[in-house]
């Protein structure tokens, strides 16, 4: 599909890119690193579920095929642009309004942690209109209600089409509470962060 | 399960710092706001709760100031929490720790005390336990009382001794425990040299003089000036060459502090003070 003008410039001036993810979501993760280019002029987080204990290798996989600079998140990091930002397992993401993230060990959220709602959730308070965030695969409703706090903030929430996505159920809560101003496929997704 | 979206302004937040500060004494100012913002919010939402209503409360309601500052401050701990982090420690600082007549201890924030007996487990495994004292202190006397008593839900032991496998001690975790129904206790011969008491990061000082700090997942509840000022309170409670350890997502950022510190090992950010 062709982007209408709003959707485009909205884009453009976003200064924050947030994706969220769960199972069924690592595929699309990697082809999104793999495409974004080296000029996209914004800060981008990851937040994807991870299991505890779980000593995986995603930022290494992600940077040897990745063009801008990958790191997980170390608490009080600065926000930087063209830098994708990881968020680490056994920790929540949240962000300070002065532009650092601060990280969190309470308990989990839809057993989840890193929890997408919280990261949304916190950026919703922090960024309004600059943001887009996209919503991924994934088997529980983490990451629904904080899209639609960022909506509401203002910002530009996209969910993946869940008749493409491997676990339909995050997309698909996340647009029956109205939290999706779009549902993008798979394709469009890339096609968008690309532009 | 609903996620408490957050429910209180910047402009609360400071009101509610002031009035804590005025009538119970304990200073937030230097927490980090984002996640204050979430904790609160997330009492106010629990307790359903106006804002009007949370600040009365913490003002006149009898035990509510202890209930606010348990949910306030994150007390979520594992026992060997970051397995590598243990396995670090056994490699790297306990051969240097066997080398004192006496060592002692600090866990800053030690919450229930699981980190304690983790130290407590791995020092005993080292066959150094018996001439080691580990103080654990948190600034809140529920958690307190928690930790001195020693008791895990089964459950939670499951867990823990998934981690202790990953940390590469020999046994196992069950070992250091009496298991009675769903209930798991520590060995009475872990807790002898073990002293659990009240202190606070933010406002009391230096107490004892320890050979290994700890003090993980603390200071991501901190802002930077206020992570500098207990890096300064720590290291002067390091005796020389004695060791900090930090949680693994922290960092010591302050180029001051960075030439004070040798760094052992950057990844678990175990940290050694050159001694003067």
């Amino acid at each position: 599909m062709a982007f209408d003008d709003n959707i485009l410039q909205r884009w453009q001036q976003a200064e924050v890119l947030l994706i969220g993810g769960s199972a069924g979501s690592f595929k699309l993760f990697f082809n999104i690193v793999k495409h974004v280019d080296v000029d996209i002029n914004k800060v981008i987080i990851l937040v994807m579920h991870r299991k505890k204990n779980f000593f995986s290798e995603i930022e290494k996989l992600f940077s040897e095929h990745s063009r801008i600079y990958i790191r997980e998140i170390t608490d009080k990091d600065a926000l930087k642009h063209n830098t994708i930002f990881i968020a680490p397992a056994n920790y929540h993401t949240l962000i300070e309004k002065e532009g650092y993230f601060s990280l969190d060990v309470s308990d989990p959220v839809w057993y989840s942690k890193p929890s997408i709602d919280v990261t949304f959730d916190s950026a919703a308070e922090v960024f309004n209109e600059r943001c887009v965030a996209i919503l991924l695969s994934g088997a529980n409703q983490d990451g629904a209600e904080g899209l639609l706090k960022l909506r509401q903030a203002g910002s530009l929430t996209i969910a993946q089409d869940p008749s493409e996505a491997e676990m339909a159920e995050m997309p698909r809560s996340a647009i029956e509470l109205g939290a999706a101003e779009l549902v993008l496929t798979t394709e469009d997704i890339l096609k968008l962060i690309r532009t | 399960m609903k996620v408490q979206l957050s429910g209180i302004t910047p402009e609360e937040l400071n009101e509610l710092i002031t009035l804590v500060k005025g009538v119970h004494g304990f200073d937030f100012s230097d927490y980090g706001k984002a996640s204050l913002t979430r904790r609160v919010s997330r009492i106010m939402s629990l307790k359903k709760l106006s804002f009007y209503e949370l600040k009365h409360r913490i003002v006149n309601a009898e035990g509510f100031f202890q209930h606010f500052l348990e949910e306030v401050t994150v007390n979520v701990t594992e026992m060997f929490r970051d397995p590598n982090f243990y396995r670090s420690v056994n490699e790297l600082v306990v051969p240097y720790l066997s080398t004192y007549q006496h060592v002692k201890i600090w866990t800053a924030g030690c919450s229930s005390g699981e980190e304690v007996y983790s130290l407590a487990i791995l020092l005993r495994e080292a066959g150094i336990k018996h001439k080691c004292f580990v103080y654990g202190t948190d600034i809140n006397t529920e958690v307190l009382k928690e930790a001195r008593k020693g008791i895990y839900s089964f459950r939670k032991i499951k867990s823990y001794a998934e981690n202790y496998i990953y940390t590469g001690l020999k046994g196992s975790l069950t070992d250091h425990f009496t298991i009675m129904y769903d209930a798991a206790t520590i060995h009475s011969e872990l807790k002898q040299d073990t002293l659990f008491s009240v202190h606070n990061l933010v406002s009391d000082g230096v107490f004892n003089e320890f050979q290994l700090i700890t003090c993980r997942n603390v200071f991501i509840y901190f802002d930077n000036k206020l992570q500098e000022r207990i890096l300064d309170l720590f290291y002067n409670s390091l005796a020389p060459h004695g060791f900090l350890c930090l949680g693994s997502k922290e960092t010591i950022r302050s180029e001051a502090f960075r030439k004070k510190f040798k760094v052992i090992n950057s990844k678990e950010n175990i940290y050694q003070k050159i001694g003067i």
